[in-house]
């Protein structure tokens, strides 16, 4: 469990990211930090790995102050993905998946055979294993980054928009791909998006952030979707924009769904 | 041809001294300016703008020191040092100060050509600060490095000949030994081996790179496709 109590943060010059920020993230499940830019959201996240310090209140994990942890343990006992995947571009995939391990003292013989498994988890087959991060395709990098972030086997996973920088194909790929491996892994995983379908797609828990890092609603995507708690939300996640109201037509006997302006969206079973 | 053949032996004396001048001023700027050049960049991160501004002195100051005239500097030196006239310990530290020169400002553009990115990530994955310059900063910084040492090297290996207008004895000697005597074979004797000499220089430190920065031919070659 994530626990920020009353956390506010403040630059060294001055600008202000984040006042009295209180936020339960529980364990074994996904939860998205969805907002526009500038909603602190990138703050939030690398605070939970002491990247950024708040200069106001407490973040706990599983009952424990961070700030009283050594920030270089603290960082090698997280998983980090980031937008764009920050790998080595010196070391081959195999070791940049290894890093973490070698960090924390492992053998190099068993880093190598943990990541090798690891990148055959995310999908890379041995072929990839040898070559530089630069003569991988985005979405391929990006992988890579998320078996560096889970070979160690931490318990938290923080991803910040991992997605964003791959075509929308790959990044639909790489989706169901992290919801496949949550089912089996049940990590804490942080997620930060500004895309509301990337949001609901992924996020047992969703955190609707407005400028400076007010809170608008915390819910599930269903909550979200059946009560929205201002008009901020209800246009955020598009129930506004008429392509979320959806209604049934009937054509050739079967039941259309289709949006505000008639589009169809699909069929209904 | 005869006079070289007949003179091989004063030749290779003359080779080996400007050889192992020119290396070990070489070496010697490129480890200072790293020490200086690195230091100047930690500075400019700070958040007090004041040393940020000190750090921007240090790099101009340090570049500043190329556009003293060598040969003043060549005849000054033995003075302030106290060696004596033909001490080549004069002319190794007069190169030691314009290779430095010329590297510090490379030392600093090749550390911020580091992509924050990778910077980013890496101190998310928990590398502490000595780790982060060892294995990350270090590592990819060194392409930029060696495209400046490479201009370092050939620099300091055509600038050593101006010594032998001290009395230093090196390959420039061939030079001011052949204009006194009218003697142009000596003077091309001595222009060929410089040249031969600062592009051997050069290939070394190609062929280092290439052997030490397997990845970066990778790199080009993604970026060609």
């Amino acid at each position: 469990m994530i626990e920020f109590r009353s956390v506010g943060k403040q630059f060294a010059d001055g600008t202000r990211a984040l006042a009295d920020f209180s936020l339960t993230i529980p364990s074994h499940s996904t939860t998205v930090l969805v907002g526009p830019s500038g909603c602190g959201k990138t703050t939030l996240l690398r605070s939970i790995n002491r990247m950024e310090d708040p200069t106001e209140g407490q973040i706990l994990i599983d009952d424990h102050d961070i700030a009283r942890r050594d920030p270089i343990q603290l960082r090698r006992s997280i998983g980090y993905v980031m937008q764009h995947a920050g790998l080595l571009p010196h070391r081959r995939v195999i070791d940049n998946v290894a890093t973490q391990l070698r960090l924390n003292g492992v053998p190099k013989a068993e880093a190598r055979r943990r990541s090798s498994e690891m990148l055959e988890t995310v999908g890379l087959g041995s072929s990839l294993h040898r070559k530089y991060p630069s003569q991988l395709s985005g979405g391929q990098q990006q992988r890579v980054g998320v078996a560096r972030a889970l070979v160690h086997d931490p318990n938290i996973l923080l991803m910040d928009e991992p997605f964003s920088a791959v075509d929308p194909i790959v990044r639909a790929e790489l989706r169901d791909e992290l919801l496949r491996l949550q089912q089996e892994l049940k990590k804490t995983i942080v997620f930060v998006t500004h895309d509301i379908e990337e949001a609901f797609a992924l996020g047992d828990q969703v955190v609707v952030l407005k400028t400076g890092g007010e809170i608008a609603q915390v819910g599930s995507p269903v909550d979200l979707l059946a009560r929205p708690a201002e008009a901020f939300v209800e246009e955020f996640i598009g129930l506004q924009q008429g392509g979320r109201r959806l209604r049934v037509q009937d054509a050739y006997g079967r039941r259309i769904v289709v949006d505000e302006h008639g589009r169809p969206a699909g069929v209904l079973e | 041809m005869n006079w070289v053949v007949a003179n091989a032996d004063r030749l290779g004396d003359l080779l080996w001294q400007h050889t192992w001048i020119s290396a070990i001023a070489i070496g010697l700027g490129f480890v200072l300016a790293l020490v200086v050049g690195w230091s100047a960049y930690i500075l400019r991160s700070s958040h007090r703008k004041a040393v940020r501004q000190l750090s921007g002195v240090i790099i101009s100051a340090s570049s500043l020191l190329y556009t003293v005239p060598s040969l003043p500097l060549f005849v000054i030196l033995p003075t302030i040092l106290g060696l004596g006239w033909l001490n080549p310990l004069n002319v190794l530290i007069a190169l030691v100060i314009y290779a430095f020169a010329l590297m510090v400002r490379g030392v600093v553009d090749a550390l911020h050509a580091v992509p924050d990115t990778v910077r980013d990530s890496s101190i998310a994955c928990g590398f502490n600060k000595l780790q982060l310059g060892l294995y990350v900063m270090l590592p990819l910084a060194a392409p930029v490095m060696l495209a400046t040492l490479r201009v370092v090297s050939v620099s300091t290996v055509s600038l050593l000949s101006i010594g032998a207008l001290i009395g230093v004895e090196n390959l420039g000697s061939l030079f001011t030994n052949g204009f006194n005597r009218n003697f142009p074979t000596e003077i091309i004797t001595g222009v060929v081996l410089t040249i031969a000499l600062a592009l051997l220089f050069d290939l070394v430190l190609l062929m280092a790179g290439r052997v030490l920065m397997p990845w970066q031919s990778a790199l080009r070659a993604a970026g060609e496709s």
